[in-house]
């Protein structure tokens, strides 16, 4: 009796590829009736009144006009992450519909990971690791060398919650700190974390060893960096992208690589994702370019 | 000119090395640094003319654990004084037998702390979320979607245990911090509480650091005492969500302890710079696990760390040749 007081929520599905996790299922079902797309589908015209929020976990369910039309219910469409590119904002506006991300848990994760791209590349791990396991490998040779994170230039693209994290992290080693973002952080913010601010984006990529972009993504970004950028960048940088795929030009990207216009680049993100397997094989290189999807964390 | 040259070449004291440049070499950028202040001879120069050449040497650079040092190259070499380790790890010299022909040997500490406290937070992240396998399922011609349920673990406001916090954990403690870790440390000695407190480090035994530690993180030196220092019991004591890192020596770890504890999932996985030998057979059970990412001893493999090294271990022998205070000798124990 109680669980039909609850307010009724819409998601994709429990357990499998994509869908909610069964733990995560246990504790939403305390304060609401889930209903998965399935159940709704079968039974739309009773369920669909009923159905007062959507909880989106990895992008999922996708929502367009079909469905908020039948949902005449829906108050607000709550997306896990932080990112909200996926949505139609000026749609569910229309709707009268509220959208609500997750910018405060996400930033630490995301943060390291940035931290984690950044050291592994500059420091060769993922070929180190496939020459230490290789069957072919007999010794190490002593000419073999990475670069040194510790005191080098980091040029944060997007001073937000996260990137701002990132910068936290960086000082800790040493770091030279660029950043260029929408408006400067104020003066206590930026001393704090040893930042300076780069009013244009050429400052930074001109100086920085490291380039790492934390922006969201929207009309503004994307293709933030093509090649114009690339080219601005030191031969010797490396680029780090955990925002969006779109935000980088992707062919410009490869071209970059290709002619060692820039060093490597570290990419938790890519558009689409995955990449399509030829794209890999044929454009990326698999030391100069460490692919990754590995956004979240327990 | 020329003759000028030759003979100020020749009036710089005589520097043995095991060669220039290939895979074993010291690199060509270095070698040039170390002829500004020394006459520089390879070991191939030296076993041409033994008698004539040997008398000549009064130094020997020892990179990447070369040349070795046996007592037949130290009874070539009478007026050897000092040998300059680029590294700050010594354990691949017989101290004892050194020190018995009088020579005198020097190491590295400060041109390696940053590069390697760098590689221990490399590896540390690089397991946590689980990286070197991402980029696996990324790159793989057999992925066609990303799995939603595919998770790693956190390392922000994780627990770091830090065995040994000599100037190389400090750094470790200093990186972590600014992850928000809780960090504990084992140490033969206790730093002081403004050293503890500039990063938060809590000082523990042992047995309490491997039980509370998401992380333990292995950065001391191999002497006969950390030889093993971790074994099946300390693995025992790990929490089964734990990893393990290690930027130390392959010797520190029972290796065979380690394989059976990752294969019954005593320990959740390990991260290891270094292994013993290097490398390791390529038949060995660690390579065949998928919870273990091993490097290729590449904890100062930067261009600037094994430049750094390089003058440092010329000022600790030039130093020994001036008479002067020796920034970093190390004796046998």
């Amino acid at each position: 009796m109680e669980a039909q007081e609850l307010p009724c929520v819409l998601i994709d599905c429990i357990g499998g590829k994509h869908g909610v996790y069964e733990d995560h299922a246990e504790f939403l079902k305390e304060r609401f009736c889930l209903i998965t797309m399935k159940e709704y589908l079968e039974n739309k015209n009773f369920l669909g009144k009923k159905i007062r929020a959507i909880y989106m976990w990895y992008h999922k369910p996708v929502i367009n006009e079909e469905l908020l039309q039948s949902l005449p219910n829906l108050k607000i469409v709550a997306s896990s992450g932080v990112g909200i590119d996926h949505l139609d904002l000026s749609l569910l506006s229309s709707y009268g519909v509220k959208v609500s991300n997750t910018p405060f848990i996400v930033s630490t994760d995301t943060a390291d990971l940035g931290m984690a791209l950044m050291l592994a590349s500059s420091r060769r791990l993922v070929e180190g690791h496939q020459m230490a396991i290789s069957p072919d490998t007999e010794y190490f040779p002593a000419d073999w060398l990475g670069a040194e994170v510790s005191g080098a230039t980091l040029g944060i693209i997007g001073m937000g919650t996260i990137g701002y994290k990132v910068a936290e992290r960086a000082k800790a080693f040493e770091m030279k700190i660029l950043y260029h973002n929408r408006k400067q952080r104020n003066k206590e913010e930026e001393r704090a974390v040893g930042a300076t601010y780069c009013k244009k984006i050429d400052d930074l990529l001109q100086q920085a060893d490291f380039v790492m972009l934390v922006v969201n993504l929207t009309p503004q970004t994307h293709k933030l960096i093509g090649k114009r950028e690339l080219q601005l960048m030191k031969p010797t940088a490396i680029l780090i992208n955990i925002s969006r795929g779109l935000v980088v030009d992707q062919d410009a990207l490869v071209e970059a690589l290709q002619n060692k216009v820039i060093k490597a680049a570290a990419l938790d993100v890519t558009y689409p994702e995955p990449l399509p397997r030829l794209d890999i094989f044929f454009k990326f290189n698999r030391s100069e370019c460490v692919c990754c999807k590995i956004r979240k964390s327990l | 000119m020329r003759t000028a040259q030759v003979m100020a070449e020749q009036d710089l004291p005589g520097l043995l090395i095991m060669g220039i440049g290939g895979t074993h070499g010291v690199q060509e950028s270095l070698a040039a640094l170390l002829k500004k202040h020394f006459s520089v001879i390879t070991m191939k120069e030296l076993l041409e003319n033994k008698k004539e050449v040997g008398k000549k040497i009064q130094c020997i650079f020892v990179s990447e654990f070369r040349p070795t040092i046996d007592q037949e190259l130290l009874e070539s070499l009478p007026n050897l004084k000092v040998i300059g380790n680029s590294g700050v790890g010594v354990d691949h010299l017989n101290l004892k037998m050194i020190s018995n022909f009088g020579v005198r040997v020097t190491n590295t500490p400060h041109a390696v702390a940053d590069s390697t406290a760098d590689m221990g937070m490399a590896l540390m992240l690089a397991s946590a979320r689980r990286l070197v396998e991402g980029s696996q399922i990324a790159v793989s011609p057999d992925t066609n979607y990303f799995a939603a349920d595919w998770l790693g673990v956190e390392v922000t406001r994780a627990t770091l245990g830090i065995i040994g916090m000599g100037r190389i954990g400090y750094k470790v403690a200093q990186r972590a911090r600014a992850f928000e870790m809780k960090i504990l440390y084992h140490n033969r000695n206790r730093r002081s509480q403004e050293e503890e407190q500039a990063v938060g480090a809590c000082y523990s035994e042992m047995e309490d650091l491997l039980q509370q530690s998401d992380f333990v993180m292995l950065v001391v030196n191999l002497t006969p005492q950390t030889e093993k220092l971790i074994g099946k019991k300390e693995l025992g004591l790990m929490k089964p969500t734990a990893t393990l890192i290690n930027i130390s020596r392959g010797a520190v770890i029972d290796q065979d302890a380690l394989v059976e504890a990752l294969q019954n999932k005593t320990i959740k996985a390990a991260a290891l710079d270094v292994t013993y030998p290097e490398p390791l057979p390529r038949n060995h059970p660690l390579l065949k696990l998928n919870n273990v990412i091993i490097t290729p001893h590449i904890g100062t493999a930067t261009v600037q760390a094994t430049h750094m090294m390089a003058e440092e271990a010329i000022a600790n022998m030039l130093s020994v040749l001036n008479c002067q205070p020796i920034p970093s000798e190390v004796f046998p124990q």
